[in-house]
């Protein structure tokens, strides 16, 4: 009998049975659902245990810096997984978004060891790395000794892995052969359109597939529906507004931010192309965007998609997956469509935003950490986190293969997966790497505000802008 | 011998211990003070030094070139000034308003004192989350404010986002947090004030206007003086309000001293550049400072000579 449930457990781990074949079994067999969770767990435990030896750290304590986000919550949900696979203990301090950074940023200039590990976006690693703050992580990965056999470090997305990874030389291109792998990618979100079907349907408009249908799509919703805006996208005075929507259709039109030559950077926001870009990015938001949206940031687009105050998003996948549910107003009212801003274009480039973990240099175990790493990046806590919590997107093929997880987003978020599959091939970062990159796209955002208020004119705005961002990367020995 | 040397031992330590008295009772005033030049030398120091977190090879001492840069930069001017036009609009604001509600309050009554006691509960309120507050009231979708704006004529109003009511915006914020402060500062100092001229003068049957400009307003010139300089050393180095209402913007518009250095050391981590606008900050509430004590004390000076 004990033999029959834990064959059917490896099984399941080892993804030869769906997690509603093993209820079927394991209910066969007068196992409630929680008793095969526990078993599920340790299933796991024995699964991952098997050829790496997970207690060499036993009795260690890891100190994490965590964001409040679904990522940390699957990962807390699943963390006895790990403790009672290596006998390492692990605290943690959470804190929300909005004051996030400036701990990490606190923490890591004090050069405090407190904490072992912590979260962070990619583009951060372009002020971490540089500055001596966390570990290239290669040395661990490329070290059998140090990393499970089952790890499988190629499973990650190739555009995830090389955008989390840069040589640290302003302008180096993301993942090349001399990049240091700064952090691990542990969940992402690419940028593409999340809209309300209720509202398409009833003003007879279809997703738009290009720029310009996107603004007259806007306008006509704005006009028809009386009271929902067309559009939303974000504002704020942030960088945080240009990575999303924006540079995701900016780049599909090939154009860039800046210009490398002979290891000197020149701004390139001034180009034909991307004057052309930006009227018409302005002229949406001034006809059908928010009216307070210099004050938006990915929540308030959110929340206006979830809340039915806007008819369609341009935005993160992610942030229309979690407004499809809960107690959204709209909740089960959205649907997704991919988006390639140039009607020229053959698929889309959304720039990504990469939730990663990354190795505090200050760490004072090191190889434990990276025995935590390896397990929070694990294709087993992924799956985990794709099949029973919200740990979407996924940043592995295999979890994206996996049928149960498939099945799960197919059935709730219809068109989820297809935006995703078709986007996916062309998602990365976009940005140039250099280290003024918050500097400088602050600055952008600065300057889109100004275009949509009407303060400046495109063309002279972006001129300026580009002047202003030359002299500042002169000052910094950069230009 | 040893008797005889005796008597002098007592003598040498009560003149040891007068000596070092008064440097003993300053002493946690001194260390207080240590514990503050550290933290204010040191930022003068990063201040004249090239020194970004993420460029660590190009750390350098560069003398005044952080504050020459400064000075050659347009968006440097646009912050005094709007830092300058913030400070002097919430703090005239909050001074009249503290004012006419303290000269209404003055009569100490119960309804009087429940009311200054209720109107002091917005600076109870971290101004964080009163800006969070105002956030929310003035959105164009569900805030009250911009139903009850719309009512009046103004439906498309943006209040915090719009670049022509950004400054307007976080100005109600400020003086709706801090009137409270000047009215309870003036209406102690109204409650103060000896009431034999005021006696004399309705005797006399002068007008009430005439009281107000040449007997109260002369009289609470200090306490107006004191509460001036504390809201305008506080307006100056506003942050809070600011940057949790818009970060700054639209565009560059709210661009405060304190909203600048913060995104310069926290974000881009330019550690030269956001110390030498602060110790720039710094000798401006210092210039201030001094011009009001000044006046203080020669309020006090003619005082005290009157007297």
């Amino acid at each position: 009998m004990y033999d029959k449930e834990k064959g059917l457990f490896e099984a399941f781990v080892a993804g030869k049975m769906s997690r509603r074949e093993l209820l079927q079994a394991t209910g066969k067999l007068g196992l409630s659902a929680s008793a095969a969770g526990l078993l599920v767990t340790q299933a796991q435990t024995r699964a991952m245990a098997a050829d790496f030896d997970w207690m060499k750290h036993k009795g260690t304590k890891l100190k994490l810096l965590l964001n409040k986000h679904p990522y940390a919550d699957a990962m807390i949900a699943n963390i006895e997984t790990f403790k009672t696979m290596t006998g390492i203990d692990v605290s943690w301090d959470i804190f929300p978004e909005d004051v996030y950074f400036d701990k990490v940023t606190a923490a890591l200039s004090s050069g405090s060891g407190e904490y072992d590990a912590f979260m962070t976006g990619a583009y951060m690693t372009w002020t971490y790395g540089p500055a001596g703050w966390i570990d290239d992580i290669n040395e661990y990965i490329k070290d059998p000794a140090k990393t499970n056999p089952g790890y499988n470090w190629e499973d990650l997305l190739p555009g995830l892995r090389a955008s989390t990874s840069w040589n640290g030389v302003p302008g180096g291109e993301l993942g090349s052969a001399d990049a240091k792998q700064w952090c691990i990618p542990w969940g992402y979100e690419l940028n593409n359109i999340s809209y309300n079907k209720k509202m398409f349907d009833k003003v007879g408009v279809q997703p738009p597939k290009n720029i310009d249908e996107m603004v007259a799509t806007s306008a006509k919703l704005t006009k028809d529906l009386g009271g929902p805006y067309g559009i939303g996208v974000r504002g704020s005075r942030s960088w945080a507004s240009i990575h999303p929507g924006f540079l995701s259709g900016y780049a599909n039109f090939g154009e860039k931010d800046f210009n490398v030559t002979d290891g000197k950077l020149k701004a390139a926001m001034n180009s034909a192309g991307s004057k052309d870009f930006h009227k018409k990015w302005v002229q949406m938001i001034q006809e059908s965007g928010p009216k307070d949206w210099a004050n938006y940031t990915w929540y308030q687009v959110g929340t206006d998609l979830g809340a039915g105050a806007s008819a369609m998003i341009f935005d993160a996948d992610i942030l229309g997956y979690f407004m499809n549910g809960g107690d959204n107003k709209e909740a089960g009212n959205l649907g997704y469509a991919p988006f390639a801003a140039n009607p020229a274009a053959s698929a889309p480039t959304p720039n990504v935003w990469i939730w990663s973990l990354a190795m505090a240099s200050a760490g004072k175990q090191k190889d434990a950490t990276w025995y935590f790493l390896q397990w929070a990046t694990s294709v087993e806590h992924a799956l985990f986190g794709a099949r029973k919590m919200d740990f979407v997107n996924p940043v592995r093929a295999s979890v994206w293969k996996d049928e149960e997880f498939r099945g799960r987003i197919d059935k709730s978020y219809a068109g989820y997966l297809n935006q995703h599959d078709v986007s996916a091939p062309g998602a990365k970062i976009y940005f140039t790497a250099q280290p003024l990159f918050f500097d400088l796209t602050t600055l952008w955002s600065e300057n889109l505000q100004k275009m949509v208020a009407k303060e400046i004119p495109v063309d002279e705005g972006l001129d300026k802008m580009a002047a202003e961002m030359d002299a500042k990367l002169a000052e910094a020995g950069l230009g | 011998m040893t008797s005889s040397a005796m008597p002098g031992r007592p003598a040498k330590q009560s003149r040891f211990a007068r000596k070092a008295l008064p440097y003993l009772l300053s002493l946690p005033a001194l260390l207080m003070c240590i514990g503050i030049l550290i933290p204010f030398f040191t930022a003068v120091y990063y201040s004249l030094l090239r020194y970004r977190l993420n460029l660590p090879a190009m750390k350098g001492f560069i003398w005044f070139q952080n504050y020459i840069n400064f000075f050659s930069d347009p968006k440097f001017w646009n912050t005094l000034k709007i830092s300058l036009v913030y400070a002097g609009l919430t703090v005239v604001l909050e001074l009249l308003l503290g004012l006419a509600i303290a000269m209404l309050l003055q009569k100490r009554t119960r309804l009087n004192n429940f009311i200054s006691i209720l109107l002091l509960l917005p600076l109870m309120t971290a101004p964080a989350l009163a800006a969070l507050m105002w956030k929310l009231m003035t959105n164009p979708n569900f805030g009250i404010l911009s139903y009850l704006v719309s009512i009046l004529g103004f439906p498309d109003m943006k209040w915090g986002s719009d670049p022509a009511t950004a400054l307007f915006t976080v100005t109600l914020v400020d003086v709706w947090v801090y009137t409270p402060f000047m009215m309870i500062l003036l209406l102690a100092g109204l409650r103060s004030l000896p009431p034999a001229p005021f006696e004399a003068a309705a005797l006399d049957g002068v007008p009430r206007s005439f009281v107000f400009f040449r007997i109260t307003l002369p009289m609470l010139m200090p306490y107006i003086l004191t509460a001036t300089l504390f809201r305008l050393l506080d307006s100056i180095q506003q942050f809070d309000i600011i940057y949790a209402m818009t970060q700054g913007g639209p565009g560059d518009k709210l661009l405060v001293f304190q909203v600048q250095a913060y995104l310069d050391f926290f974000q881009a981590t330019n550690v030269g550049r956001s110390a030498a606008l602060m110790i720039i900050l710094w000798a401006i509430t210092y210039a201030l400072s001094n011009v009001f004590i000044k006046q203080w004390l020669k309020l006090r000076e003619k005082a005290h000579g009157v007297g």
